[in-house]
């Protein structure tokens, strides 16, 4: 490329250029104006949120629906700390944004000038990596690494903080095309020792089990996972990010496992003799009292980070790689003639019959019935959430199909995230279906970005299962703390229905079973931005649970 | 157990913070720190004491390896390498004690670099066990002032940290 003459500002729209960035979700304001009066002519699509945090969320979505690298964009001081709550989640959850912020003209930073933050300081904990720009010059080489860094190895959010000063000032533009990183190498392929190792613990396996996380959804390698699930014949049981990783339906599912898992999967954990797990971290929501956790299984731990292997439990092989090649490569060594795992899956459908995960099936309009609705109707929706009970209902109760239709805050568990993240997942992949599981707690925290659906034409759907009450920690205080309810309930706060019409959206109701299939089908087949209150029973449960430090047989069925 | 470690870094501001925050963030104690510029001026070096076990040295070193600018973390075993501390103790002196301090400065091959009427400042470099040594002797004459740098490590032999050329 030839070297051309410009400011900083349109140095940074050209370098999005030439990461193939079609879309931002952005808020402008002081420190960030001469970059959106280049975005005035770009052929970049710019989707104004109404507040920062939904931008962040919003990129956050949309790659985690498409597999591409998400971008927002905000001014300095407040502009950036509104994005922190959406960066810190997209940390957790390992997906890759790229966030822009303004700051105050080099000049003046450290002097607290009008609307500073020490935004790479505050985001230090919290992002993969971040920059400021210190030097126009280095424009194009910071959003070349920025991006390479956001989507490579363990994926996960970069900060990109511009002085006013360098949008201005002119530079020779060039985009390198090499990247030159000397701490960052991530290890794609798996060790070919380690994964013969990890082989023959496999053939020797009675009981294995796939434990399974975002990590395959990431890596691509929902089909490599399938394929040596029934080569052996294991059994999966994916973690929350891993929901939609392996279809529901399959017969080697055995669904979620952990606090709010099957009864089947967590028992089928505990007695594995192997357990094959394949980009999770071993949460503590997951593993329950960590000393008591699968104490006859050997452990394989395949992961692309290194630090998270051995972390929190002992691991007997480890393998560090991308997901998607140590599957493969583990595909050439396991012979599947030598399998025995007959009596294990007996075994394991026998618990699946004797605990199924149900709820009580009467003439009550109960949200579980509304998430098998949806996923009835619209089987091929991507499926974001809120967070707490809607969260978990839709992760039991919703049949998923195919690889990226589960989105949802699964490590920084962020209310508020479902909405604006639904937003991104429609904008990426807008052939799609998508139905933002919700809670009338979480909506209200973003519930302002109605106004960007509507401006925007972002037909998404909102069903909220509106039970009057922050419902998990409602949960929690009733099992807990002697239902004493304190600070949960929200009842009669709020009309949605009139809600969403006042932002010129649709606004739909049910109130009984009879209902819910109606509403559902009007919304899709209204092609509009729609919100829909289910009005459900007040207090419902999340069943079954396993306790706080409880080990994770040690399960209850909850009322 | 303490573990030293030799984590070459960018020479770039906010390396270190990023590192210091790690370690705080992580739950890991930092013992000592020295920073400096190696060879080569695009790269510097920082020395590290944390104490833990074996599992917390694997995840400090796991984690310091995430960091984009930290390019090469290296454990320096102690019975393979040289270590040294510098520093300068500021101890007071009058006419019938002057004679006794420069006495306990050369038996311990350090150095008086100030001289006062009053006081003299001792330049003191070796491992931690002798400069906790030399302060304790000092204390009994009165140390006004002392300030110590971080240790330093290098492998004994051929053996070098440096940058791994790709």
């Amino acid at each position: 490329m030839t070297k051309q003459k410009m400011p900083g500002a349109r140095a940074v729209i050209e370098s999005l250029y030439c990461e193939d960035v079609e879309v931002l979700f952005g808020y402008p304001g002081g420190q960030v104006l001469p970059l959106y009066d280049e975005l005035y002519d770009a052929d970049i699509r710019h989707i104004l949120v109404r507040h920062e945090q939904a931008a962040a969320h919003a990129a956050d979505g949309f790659a985690r629906a498409t597999g591409k690298v998400g971008v927002c964009l905000a001014t300095s001081g407040p502009g950036a700390t509104n994005l922190v709550t959406g960066i810190a989640t997209a940390y957790m959850d390992s997906v890759p944004i790229v966030a822009i912020t303004g700051q105050v003209p080099r000049s003046l930073i450290g002097n607290d000038a009008f609307q500073e933050a020490n935004i790479t300081g505050i985001t230090l904990p919290i992002t993969k990596h971040n920059y400021l720009v210190q030097d126009t010059k280095d424009i194009p080489r910071i959003f070349k690494e920025a991006f390479y860094i956001a989507r490579t190895g363990r994926p996960g959010p970069v900060l990109i903080d511009i002085p006013k000063d360098t949008q201005i000032e002119v530079i020779d533009f060039e985009y390198p095309e090499k990247i030159e990183l000397r701490g960052y190498k991530p290890t794609y392929a798996g060790n070919e020792q380690q994964v013969k190792k990890a082989a023959s613990l496999i053939l020797k396996a009675e009981k294995p089990i796939f434990y399974v996380g975002g990590g395959i959804i990431f890596s691509n390698a929902t089909e490599e996972l399938r394929a040596l699930a029934e080569g052996i014949m294991a059994p999966v049981t994916t973690t929350l990010m891993g929901m939609s990783a392996f279809p529901s339906a399959h017969s080697l599912s055995v669904g979620m496992l952990g606090m709010h898992g099957t009864r089947y999967a967590n028992y089928a954990v505990q007695e594995s003799d192997l357990i094959i797990a394949v980009g999770v971290r071993f949460d503590d929501r997951v593993t329950g009292k960590i000393s008591a956790f699968a104490p006859n299984a050997k452990i394989i731990h395949i992961d692309i980070d290194p630090a998270e292997i051995g972390k929190n439990v002992r691991v007997d092989v480890p393998i560090v790689g991308d997901a998607k090649n140590v599957l493969k490569t583990l595909l050439k060594y396991v012979k599947l003639e030598q399998v025995k795992t007959d009596a294990w899956n007996k075994k394991i459908a026998a618990w699946k019959k004797e605990f199924p995960l149900t709820y009580k099936k009467d003439k009550l309009l109960r949200p579980q019935f509304v998430v098998e609705q949806i996923s009835e109707i619209c089987p091929d929706a991507i499926v974001v959430t809120e967070v707490g009970q809607n969260q978990m209902w839709a992760a039991q109760f919703f049949n998923f199909r195919n690889p990226r239709t589960f989105i949802s805050s699964g490590g920084l568990g962020t209310m508020g995230y479902g909405f604006p993240a639904a937003m991104g997942a429609k904008v990426g992949k807008p052939e799609s279906t998508v139905i933002d599981i919700a809670g009338d707690g979480s909506f209200q925290m973003n519930s302002q970005e109605l106004a960007t659906v509507v401006q925007n034409d972002i037909p998404v759907i909102v069903a909220i299962l509106n039970n009057g009450f922050l419902g998990m920690v409602r949960q929690w205080q009733e099992l807990f703390f002697n239902r004493r309810y304190s600070q949960t309930c929200l009842e009669s706060s709020v009309d949605f229905v009139k809600l969403a019409e006042a932002y010129g959206a649709l606004g739909l109701r049910a109130t009984k079973k009879n209902d819910v299939k109606d509403v559902i089908e009007e919304a899709v087949k209204s092609g509009r931005p729609t919100v829909i209150d289910f009005v459900v029973e007040k207090e419902e449960n999340v069943s079954p649970m396993v306790p706080a430090g409880a080990a994770i047989n040690e399960i209850l069925d909850l009322e | 157990m303490k573990h030293t470690l030799a984590i070459l870094v960018e020479n770039k501001p906010g390396v270190l913070t990023r590192v210091a925050g790690l370690f705080s963030r992580r739950g890991f104690n930092i013992e000592s720190l020295a920073v400096g510029v190696t060879e080569n001026a695009d790269t510097s070096r920082i020395t590290i004491v944390v104490s833990g076990d074996d599992h917390v040295l694997e995840q400090v070193e796991k984690q310091l390896n995430k960091l984009i600018d930290v390019i090469r973390v290296s454990d320096i075993p102690p019975d393979e390498s040289v270590s040294r501390e510098l520093a300068l103790i500021k101890v007071g002196v009058d006419s019938t004690t002057r004679a006794e301090v420069m006495q306990i400065v050369d038996v311990f091959r350090a150095k008086i670099v100030d001289v006062g009427i009053k006081s003299l400042v001792i330049e003191v470099t070796g491992d931690e066990g002798k400069i906790n040594a030399m302060e304790q002797l000092l204390r009994h004459f009165g140390i006004k002032e002392m300030v110590r740098t971080g240790k330093i490590a290098m492998n004994r032999g051929a053996k070098v940290v440096q940058v791994e050329k790709r």
